[in-house]
């Protein structure tokens, strides 16, 4: 895979959209974006996958865009999944170092990974991800690398991300139809996050605050590691669907509302003001009274924010977010967002921008991209990993899938 | 806690009776105070505070404080606490006043509203610096009354256990046990009402009859001191020869004690006995011996106390209390969403036929996602208190057919405005 190409590509199958985005890896290691394939999701509800014949066509209608404009072909993504079902929490490991001369070794970090790794999970979830934080050796804490460190007791800290295994092989199942291969699936908290912020951020503390379509996930950084992750499966399409409902009008007429009149403050300045809605021969039909749309949605995105705070409060998270919010996904693009934001969460609130990478400048300053660009960071990220390795760990591993797949 | 105040400067000295006053806290403890019959408690003075005039006009308390602030425009606190405390912190001199010159002050509130939990911890901490000691006799709402009331409950007792001398607590999904099928929730509320006014009276009839064997309210304030969230009590009452017999029988099966399991579990056990003039000392004997066989491990605080009035007849007053552990916490969490819809109106239906004051139809609040019954306040609910009765449906429209988000018992599909209330014209 990464011998014969150094092409990376990020697939998210979002509520709105499905988008590629294709990455290549320079020879420092620095991912560069080369293209940007997107499709109009129908087949997707609140991030999980319903309808398998839709949501497959406009895969492969967006992979086929990124083909095109990358001028590269595909063979393997990485995965973006989310969903209410995805959790997060924290978990550690123990390991007692039992050579003689007390020296913590590669195989002791191994071990002790591994028992932080061993949950106690319902048999119906799997474990997305097991990120490290940080080893505690002996008691002493924050030790970011112990190997040839001198102790006797080994712990680590480990953030895990777990979801519902069945509905998270729906997606896998579907990108395989295609006759693409899953390098790995990663939840799109995380790739967000990886897109967004720069080491700096990571380590003075940040939330980032991904509103979707179907689903707002959010990622909070302490010390340079994830310390808490989140989805909740309300996003963009509930705000049009609010409207619909308290507007009284179809729903694709609320989603062109929401674009063109929508703001996520309710200002003095609009109370009053009235939009006309008219048919296809230019006839009135309704009177839409701005002051109510902006109300309905303001209630909503303040909720969704309400809620992300009282998590955080709960999980004793506020004090270390020094650096602060940055909102992005579809639903950033809401007029005075962060200006909503600041007095619920109590912290300075800006958008994101996608750092870090270079190439497409149209595809890096959409809030809408930064998943899938993250999700190509997240695969250039493990391409260096392995890569440093010599492919001979690789070419094993091949072996025996394939000796797997046979018998 | 530490100051131990002194209790002697006002007491009277003709009866060397305490000076005590009950104060009933929020629309459950002023309703919980008629209840309380004025001949049985002759002396005390009985106060009722709370912020919703209409529950004060119909209280025959001697004493009526009414918390209002012009923020609240008259609707009370609206069942949260934050309120209740910040406006009693606001009158707190008020408060002072109230329960200057009393040696013991009772507190009847019932936890989960605005009102109860919020003043009373107040209220203790005012009693305290006037000097008096303090016991609160406290309800914790049914399970069935949801969720957020349970944790307000909670947090309200968890302040009042810091500040008062004592806390007896009563939940009242006890009373379940006491009641069959076709109970009425008035009977139910009454049920729950006489029992937490059965054990206010058995304290009552501690502190002012005159002891064969005393028992001093320090004692039972030390007794009921950090046992307070798992405190149990019965009351029970036997006449004729067999009374002694009969008497620890009924204790034994009270649904209150478990039947009796109560009572092995306890770690401090309670027991006052009083009787007529004709009450033996053969008779005590023989009730404490059947009581502390089945409660050997427990500290028992006994005492016995002769009431002219009571001929032919025994009572015992039981407080029985267990240290506080999660384990046993833990059956009293909330389990809302399971409770039948049938059980949650009859317990709302009370809740408003006890307060008298809320107006407006059921109907409109029911919409506006459960607001509580004892506000007809307008004023959009910061949350949502109970579980949705299904009286409107709301189309969740695009999100009709997939899988409700539900945080917390909020179904989040449905649009905020309309979960909050919030008025569109």
């Amino acid at each position: 895979m990464f011998d014969d190409s150094n092409i990376i590509v990020g697939l998210e199958i979002g509520t709105s959209k499905v988008c590629a985005v294709v990455g290549e890896q320079g020879v420092d290691g620095a991912l560069n974006i080369i293209g940007v394939g997107q499709a109009r999701s129908r087949g997707v509800r609140k991030g999980e996958i319903v309808d398998t014949a839709q949501a497959e066509e406009d895969v492969r209608n967006a992979i086929v865009e990124a083909e095109q404009m990358a001028d590269a072909e595909i063979r393997s993504v990485f995965l973006g999944v989310t969903g209410g079902h995805i959790r997060g929490f924290n978990n550690r490991g123990v390991h007692p170092v039992v050579s003689a001369d007390r020296e913590i070794s590669e195989d002791d970090v191994q071990d002790v990974i591994k028992n932080a790794k061993a949950i106690n999970l319902p048999t119906e979830n799997n474990v997305i991800h097991a990120v490290r934080q940080h080893f505690i050796v002996d008691g002493q804490d924050g030790v970011t690398n112990p190997v040839g460190m001198l102790g006797s007791r080994l712990e680590v800290d480990v953030h895990v991300v777990h979801g519902h295994t069945n509905r998270l092989q729906n997606a896998i199942r579907l990108v395989k139809g295609l006759q693409l291969q899953v390098e790995e699936i990663v939840s799109n908290g995380l790739a967000t996050s990886l897109a967004l912020l720069t080491n700096e951020q990571k380590e003075l503390g940040a939330l980032v605050i991904d509103i979707g379509a179907g689903t707002t996930d959010y990622v909070v950084y302490v010390g340079g590691v994830i310390k808490h992750t989140g989805v909740l499966a309300v996003g963009g399409d509930h705000v049009s669907n609010d409207l619909a409902y308290g507007l009284k009008v179809p729903l694709s007429r609320a989603e062109k509302l929401k674009l063109e009149h929508g703001s996520a403050l309710v200002e003095d300045s609009i109370k009053g003001q009235t939009v006309t809605l008219t048919n296809e021969l230019g006839l009135p039909l309704k009177t839409i009274n701005i002051e109510h749309l902006r109300q309905i949605m303001s209630l909503r995105l303040e909720e969704i924010f309400q809620l992300i705070a009282q998590d955080l409060e709960h999980a004793g998270l506020y004090a270390y977010l020094r650096a602060g919010v940055f909102l992005t996904g579809g639903g950033a693009r809401a007029p005075g967002l962060a200006k909503l934001a600041e007095p619920i969460l109590q912290m300075p609130v800006s958008y994101g921008k996608t750092s870090s990478v270079s190439g497409l400048k149209s595809a890096l300053d959409q809030p809408e991209f930064s998943t899938a660009i993250g999700l190509a960071k997240f695969g250039s990220f493990k391409a260096r990993k392995n890569g440093g390795k010599s492919s001979l760990a690789h070419g094993l591993k091949s072996t025996i899938t394939s000796f797997l797949r046979r018998s | 806690m530490n100051t131990e105040p002194d209790p002697q400067p006002t007491v009277s000295e003709a009866t060397n009776q305490p000076v005590v006053k009950i104060f009933g806290v929020g629309n459950a403890g002023v309703e919980l105070l008629e209840l309380f019959s004025r001949t049985e408690f002759a002396g005390a003075d009985f106060v009722a505070i709370n912020t919703d005039a209409a529950s004060l006009a119909n209280s025959n308390a001697t004493v009526k404080v009414h918390l209002e602030t012009r923020l609240m425009r008259g609707l009370g606190t609206g069942g949260d606490p934050e309120r209740g405390r910040a406006l009693a912190e606001e009158h707190f001199s008020t408060l002072k006043s109230a329960c200057a010159g009393a040696n013991v002050v009772l507190i009847v509130a019932g936890l989960g509203g605005g009102a109860g939990s919020g003043i009373a911890p107040v209220l203790a901490k005012a009693v305290k610096d006037c000097g008096a000691l303090t016991l609160a006799f406290v309800t914790l709402p049914f399970t069935c009354e949801g969720n957020r009331r349970q944790n307000q409950a909670q947090l309200g007792l968890e302040q009042l256990k810091a500040v008062a001398d004592g806390v007896v607590c009563l939940s009242n999904q006890k009373a379940f046990k006491l009641i069959d099928e076709n109970t009425s929730v008035l009977e139910t509320f009454r049920i729950t009402g006489s029992l937490l006014s059965e054990s206010v009276c058995g304290v009552w009839r501690l502190l002012t009859r005159p002891g064969l064997i005393q028992i001093h309210f320090d004692d039972l304030c030390s007794l009921l001191r950090n046992r307070h969230s798992e405190s149990a009590f019965a009351f029970v009452e036997a006449a004729g020869p067999a009374r002694s017999r009969e008497t620890v029988e009924k204790l034994l099966a009270h649904p209150l004690l478990d039947e009796g399991r109560a009572l092995g579990e306890a770690d401090a056990l309670l027991i006052s006995i009083m009787g007529g003039k004709d009450l033996t000392m053969a008779e005590i004997n023989r009730v404490m011996e059947q009581i502390s066989r089945h409660c050997e491990k427990a500290e028992v605080i006994m005492g016995a106390a002769i009431d002219p009035g009571m001929k032919n007849r025994l009572s015992i007053t039981l407080i029985a209390a267990r240290n506080f552990s999660e384990k046993m916490a833990a059956p009293e969490k909330p389990e809302s969403e399971e409770a039948p819809a049938n059980r949650m109106t009859g317990t709302r239906a009370t809740q408003r036929s006890i307060t008298p004051a809320s107006s407006g139809s059921s109907a409109d609040r029911d919409i506006f996602g459960g607001r509580h019954g004892s506000r007809p306040g307008r004023r959009p609910a910061s949350k949502m208190l109970q579980t949705q009765l299904p009286l409107a449906i709301i189309s969740k429209g695009r999100f009709d057919k997939s899988e409700p988000t539900i945080y917390k018992g909020e179904d989040l599909d449905v649009p905020t405005y309309i979960r909050r209330g919030v008025p569109l014209n």
